[in-house]
């Protein structure tokens, strides 16, 4: 299989943990076969970017009140899998880019303050990601 | 004849995604021509490593069971 050409681009919209999570490990999956992946987060995906975001993160179904993500964590732990920073972290590790959203950071009420620094790579808005997106042959919106 | 191993990678009671993230990040360091041996026993690892280096256009030397749960992989970068 030629790695030429070949280039993934993910847009995080969601704010979900699990959802956050599934983005992040596709991306690391492209990233373990060296295809280059950039993810854009955006609305509600911002809020995980800032620091503690991804302890805060709800479950996109029953989080009720924290008990299911808290549940999810103990499952978590008992299985070994990795926590959403430790996802994040071997990311950016592998190479792979995060960039945020900064006309939506307005909206948002986020400022690049807010955002953790060793997850953001770059800043920029939709010009940024159609001209990621147009040399991709696989996109995703999550 | 026997292959010296550069490195070795232990995946053991690691989860999906991590045993590929240690392969690939252990690719990312070797030299050319460099011996890896990754180790583990999370079962859809040892059939998804060898996908992520066929992809990347790298020949397994060996891989096998050491027992009925635990893996190998040898390959050359």
């Amino acid at each position: 299989m030629s790695q030429e050409n070949k280039k993934a681009t993910i847009i995080v919209h969601s704010g979900d943990f699990d959802k956050i999570m599934s983005a992040f490990i596709i991306g690391n999956g492209f990233l373990a076969m060296a295809v280059p992946v950039t993810v854009f987060f955006t609305f509600w995906g911002l809020k995980a970017l800032t620091r503690r975001g991804f302890r805060k993160a709800p479950l996109s179904r029953m989080n009720f009140f924290g008990l299911g993500r808290w549940m999810i964590n103990l499952k978590m732990k008992k299985y070994n899998i990795a926590q959403l920073g430790e996802l994040a972290r071997s990311f950016r590790r592998l190479g792979g880019k995060i960039i945020a959203c900064s006309m939506t950071m307005q909206l948002m009420g986020i400022r690049e303050k807010d955002l953790d620094p060793e997850l953001v790579s770059d800043y920029g808005t939709v010009g940024k990601y159609c001209y990621e997106a147009k040399d991709s042959n696989i996109t995703l919106f999550i | 004849m026997e292959l010296k191993i550069n490195n070795l990678v232990d995946c053991a009671g690691q989860n999906c995604p991590m045993p590929l993230v240690h392969t690939r990040e252990a690719i990312m360091k070797a030299k050319k021509g460099e011996v890896i041996k990754v180790t583990g026993n999370h079962p859809p690892s040892f059939e998804e490593i060898p996908m992520a280096l066929e992809a990347m256009g790298i020949k397994i030397e060996e891989k096998g069971m050491l027992n009925s749960l635990d893996w190998y992989i040898i390959f050359r970068v």
